[in-house]
């Protein structure tokens, strides 16, 4: 399996070098899909060239990163290309390597429970076979280097890629079982954009699942075991902010990255929600929106987990679609993590009930974006109202691909308890329905 | 827009003058028994009452300065010429220069100087004895503490490479920078309430001042007067671009005046002729001042001045003719009664043998000034004197071009600037500076204020001079916050000889929210003019000691050195269009965004609360009635 894999970056390199020396390279870094305030390349320049004049890059409103990422870049600036071309290869690395696992884990456990009789006799067309899993991690990797969404980003130079290959680190050290790293990395995760601290639940309970202790709350080994991983998660949080506050020698970066990710000061147009509802928001509603909006980020993680509390895996993937689909600066980058998942999940395919029509709407948003925003700056013939349809429905093909996805996902575990055709009490065919 | 401004003006004078009503007849009682003040104005109004006998009766507006004059006739006729010897305490002087400027057009530069003398540098002094300078002007100094005030209202931009330099630079639109008391412990406050007063007393819009548009310039604005503080947390920086300056502005302004618009040169500022005009620019400059070269007594200079550039050339069917009145629809028949001294200059420096142009009346005094690096000559008339009105009691004066004069000008500095790109993203301001002395480099320092809503890169910054990288010196920038404060950028940039200097500087626009829009949004957003302070080799020698008597334009600048000048150059202000939002879509929007928000809430909600359950459909209607009709008659059910 190496071959392929080092084959699929060899390729991946290559087109991203090849990007990288077109004349594109400065068309797609202006991309405001591509690129948002929070890691515009030219805003890491900006910071950087600041620090040179002794000016503090937080005294402004032009950056944003945190300051472990101007003194990654401090030192490494000048191959600012090969750190976005590596940082995308980790991030594929350590997905097909986490899928791996995830399918290993997933198919031994089909074993024991097919060894202990528990699937209904129908549903052994719906067992995953490994002849198809083989392919799926190398599928999982190709679905995020070959992405169009991954190689804009990564040419864009947005730092978008490096919290990117975080968040697979983190994934990756989850399902290794490494508690301690995994802590470190959603402490780091969190750290670059805050989001991702959702992706607490869903590695605790993958980490609980592991050590075989079950999430009760009356146990003491279940409350042990979360106070260690909170322990390590918030100690790592505590470690590095203090350490971006030794860096710098002052507190400024935290209004001016959190919140500036909280409060959403700059209504530069993207792909997510917020951007025009702010800027048309009447002025004495603002907070109470503000709150509104940034609470949904978070607000799904407790039913989620408890409705996915058997599979935190499938919990990871939701969580991070959710939060590239709500949070205040989203980019196509965020949308190509979720994405890589997809693979994952091929064996939802039959349950799938408007993949057509996502792929469809989700296509078409992405060749109009670019059309409309030209339209509406550049040509002046159409107005912002035209930009805003399309991220509109844009957001409305990802909120219709993820909840198709955890339908599917829900529908398929209850055929495996309850058989795949399913008969009324009169012996005729039955139709399953939510209820 | 002029309605609301002068309401609030009216309040603010109402307020200001009501809590210092009382010392109005302090004044007079007390200017009684000091007769070194009477003695400058009542010499001062002996030579004005030789021609104009009753000139204190006309003031009506300042009743108290003409039972001032009163008082001074009946005891002040003892003195003789005594005005040279004894120290003036208050003294107002006023002046029109007038300079045939080579495009045609005719340059007029008022300006009018009134000293204070009183103790300001004693802290906590209130001070209520006002003559000729504004009380209104006077209580804002002493109750705000500033230590020196320039403030300016512009329409039109002054034209450099076709005018040459004027004697006081402004940007269009108005300028305001304060130097405010280092014993100011709030300075951000006192500028706020600062700005709302002076926004009542000129009838203007500079309680649109605030701190998104305030800046603290470190080197570009240095104190002109007593004083070299240079600490500038205490200096505050702001101009209004957008600011229309018209005839509301201009009144108030007048009203500062000792004569008012009664008498003296001020009686040409008719405002249907001053704002039918190239370029408009009143300005008031307050600033603590030595009266003498040792500088035992201090004083404080309010200098108002107004200038006006006419096109005469293209309204007077291509004839290049001018005269007092074709300017002004007004002639001069005295000089302010209150005036040490009141004096008309005409710049016949271009004409040395009347080749060019005929002045009539002819004068025989003629002045020379150093000004602006070059010598000038001037044909002065003096309207204190009997013989300047002739037999008209009018004067009227009179130029005629005989020739076509040539050459323009070359300023030895000028500065243009202009946004650079297309679209509504990205754009790049460009800043062209130009050093046109043949052989000399000299340094500049260039700032600029740029809005927030555009945001500089500062690595953008390019600074090129004969095609070659050249760095500055010095940078001094402090970026901007959003909402809270403007961008400030300061360089000091060596222009080298005969050069072409230019700086790029990227910046993205923003879009704002809804409401922080102006009312005409798609016109666009005023950037203010960068500025450029410069000392500009000189091609003669200055004179350096400004306390000598010399005409008042050019003593504004203290001169440091001979070899250079202070010049500053102000550039055009940019208009940047900045991409809007769908103004009457606040509604649509908010539900539009809310539903696809609920669509995915709805759609998670569904999923999460709900279990698959088999489903069994009710039978339908007809077949439910038929079974309950079966069920009465006893016959079996229907499937």
């Amino acid at each position: 399996m190496a071959a392929p894999l080092t084959f699929l970056l060899i390729v991946a390199v290559t087109i991203r070098a090849v990007l990288f020396r077109s004349s594109l390279a400065e068309i797609i870094s202006e991309r405001v899909e591509v690129v948002s305030p929070l890691n515009a390349w030219k805003r890491v320049v900006e910071g950087l060239a600041l620090l040179d004049l002794g000016v503090s890059p937080y005294s402004g409103d032009v950056f944003h990163e945190t300051p472990l990422i101007i003194y990654l870049f401090h030192f490494v600036v000048d191959y600012a290309e090969l750190v976005f071309m590596i940082a995308d290869g980790i991030t594929a690395v350590a997905l097909y390597l986490s899928i791996q696992t995830y399918n290993k884990n997933v198919f031994r456990k089909q074993k024991y429970a097919l060894e202990s009789d528990r699937y209904p006799a129908d549903c052994l067309e719906l067992l995953r076979s490994p002849k198809e899993m083989f392919y799926i991690p190398l599928k999982v990797a190709m679905f995020y280097l070959l992405n169009p969404f991954t190689i804009l980003s990564c040419v864009a130079k947005s730092t978008c890629g490096l919290n990117n290959a975080i968040i697979a680190l983190f994934i990756l050290c989850t399902l290794k079982g490494s508690a301690l790293l995994s802590g470190i990395m959603l402490a780091l995760a969190t750290y670059q954009s805050i989001y991702p601290l959702t992706l607490f639940a869903p590695a605790l309970l993958f980490l609980l699942q592991r050590l075989y202790i079950p999430v009760n709350l009356r146990r003491s080994s279940f409350w042990s075991f979360t106070l260690q991983y909170a322990f390590i998660y918030v100690g790592s949080l505590v470690v590095i902010t203090g350490l971006s506050f030794f860096l710098l020698g002052s507190w400024d970066f935290i209004p001016s990255v959190y919140g500036f990710i909280f409060s959403v000061p700059d209504l530069t147009p993207n792909i997510g929600l917020f951007w025009y509802f702010f800027a048309e928001m009447f002025e004495h509603f603002r907070l109470f929106f503000i709150c509104v909006f940034q609470i949904n980020v978070f607000f799904y993680t407790i039913p989620l987990s408890v409705k996915l509390k058997e599979h935190p895996v499938f919990l990871i993937f939701m969580q991070i679609a959710i939060i590239s689909i709500f949070k205040s600066y989203p980019t196509v980058g965020d949308v190509a993590l979720y994405m890589a998942f997809l693979p994952a999940w091929s064996h939802l395919y039959r349950f799938l009930r408007n993949i057509f029509l996502v792929s469809c709407v989700l296509l078409a948003c992405s060749a109009l974006f670019p059309v409309l925003w030209h339209l509406w700056i550049y040509a002046g013939s159409a107005n912002s109202n035209f930009y805003y349809a399309i991220t509109l429905l844009f957001n409305f093909g990802q909120i219709l691909l993820v909840s198709d996805y955890f339908y599917a996902y829900l529908r398929r575990e209850h055929h495996l308890t309850h058989g795949l055709y399913l008969k009324k009490e009169d012996g005729t065919e039955a139709t399953l329905v939510l209820k | 827009m002029a309605a609301h401004r002068c309401g609030l003006s009216l309040v603010i004078i109402l307020i200001v003058s009501s809590l210092t009503h009382p010392s109005r007849c302090d004044t007079l009682t007390k200017s009684n028994d000091n007769t070194g003040e009477k003695q400058s104005v009542s010499d001062a109004l002996r030579e004005a009452n030789a021609d104009e006998s009753n000139a204190g009766e006309e003031m009506n507006e300042r009743q108290w300065q003409s039972t001032d004059v009163e008082l001074d006739r009946s005891d002040g006729t003892k003195d003789s010429e005594s005005f040279r010897l004894a120290p003036a305490k208050d003294q107002f002087e006023e002046e029109l220069v007038i300079r045939p400027l080579h495009s045609g057009d005719i340059y007029a530069s008022f300006q009018f100087r009134t000293l204070w003398d009183t103790d300001f540098l004693q802290e906590g002094q209130k001070v209520s004895h006002y003559r000729l300078f504004p009380k209104s002007l006077g209580q804002v100094l002493s109750k705000f503490s500033v230590r020196e005030l320039h403030i300016s209202f512009t329409q039109g931009f002054w034209r450099t490479m076709q005018w040459g330099q004027p004697f006081i630079p402004s940007p269009p639109g108005a300028e305001l920078w304060v130097w405010f008391h280092h014993t100011v412990s709030d300075v951000d406050g006192n500028w706020k309430e600062l700005t709302n007063v002076l926004s009542g007393i000129f009838c203007a819009s500079l309680n649109f001042i605030d701190l998104t548009n305030t800046v603290q310039p470190s080197a570009s604005f240095k104190p002109l007067g007593l004083g070299n503080a240079t600490d500038h947390r205490f200096l505050r920086y702001a101009t209004l671009p957008r600011e229309i300056v018209c005839t509301e502005n201009l009144t108030p302004w007048k009203k500062l005046l000792p004569c008012g618009s009664k008498a003296g040169l001020a009686v040409l500022m008719k405002s249907e002729k001053l704002f039918h005009s190239s370029f408009h620019s009143q300005a008031v400059h307050i600033r603590p001042v030595c009266q003498d070269e040792q500088c035992t007594n201090k004083a404080w200079e309010l200098r108002q001045t107004l200038n006006v550039v006419f096109d005469l050339y293209t309204s007077g069917q291509g004839k290049k003719e001018w005269s007092l009145f074709k300017m002004f629809s007004r002639t001069l028949t005295e000089a302010c009664p209150l005036a040490a001294s009141s004096k008309v200059y005409v710049d016949i420096t271009d004409n040395p043998e009347g080749e060019l142009f005929e002045l009539s009346p002819a004068t025989p005094l003629l002045s020379q000034a150093v000004v602006l690096g070059d010598r000038r000559t001037y044909s002065v008339y003096d309207l204190t004197r009997a013989e300047t009105f002739g037999q008209l009691r009018s004067f009227n004066l009179l130029l005629r071009w005989k020739g076509d004069s040539g050459d323009m000008l070359r300023p030895l500095l000028h500065a243009e600037r202009y946004v650079a790109g297309f679209g509504l993203q990205t754009g790049e301001i460009h800043t062209v500076i130009y050093n046109n002395h043949p052989y000399r480099a000299f340094p500049v320092l260039l700032m600029d204020s740029v809005p927030w809503y555009l945001q500089l890169y500062i690595h953008t910054l390019t600074v090129t001079s004969k095609s070659r990288d050249n760095k500055p010196s010095y940078i001094h920038y402090q970026p901007a916050k959003d909402r809270h404060r403007p961008h400030l950028l300061e360089m000091l940039i060596q222009l080298p000889p005969h050069s072409m200097t230019e700086v790029t500087v990227q910046f993205e626009r923003a879009l704002l929210k809804w409401t922080e829009y102006t009312p005409d949004p798609n016109h666009g957003f005023y950037v203010g003019s960068s500025v450029v302070s410069a000392l500009v080799p000189s091609m003669v020698a200055m004179n350096t000691n400004f306390t000598q008597d010399q005409p008042l334009f050019s003593s504004f600048v203290p001169v440091k050195e001979e070899s250079s000048y202070f010049v500053r150059v102000y550039t055009e202000p940019l208009l940047v269009n900045l991409p809007t939002p769908d103004f009457s879509m606040p509604y649509n929007v908010i539900c539009l965004t809310c539903t696809v928000v609920a669509v995915g809430y709805g759609s998670f909600y569904n999923l999460l609360t709900r279990t698959f359950q088999v489903d069994e459909p009710s039978p339908p209607l007809a077949k439910r009635l038929a079974n309950l009709v079966r069920r009465i008659r006893g016959v079996p059910m229907l499937a």
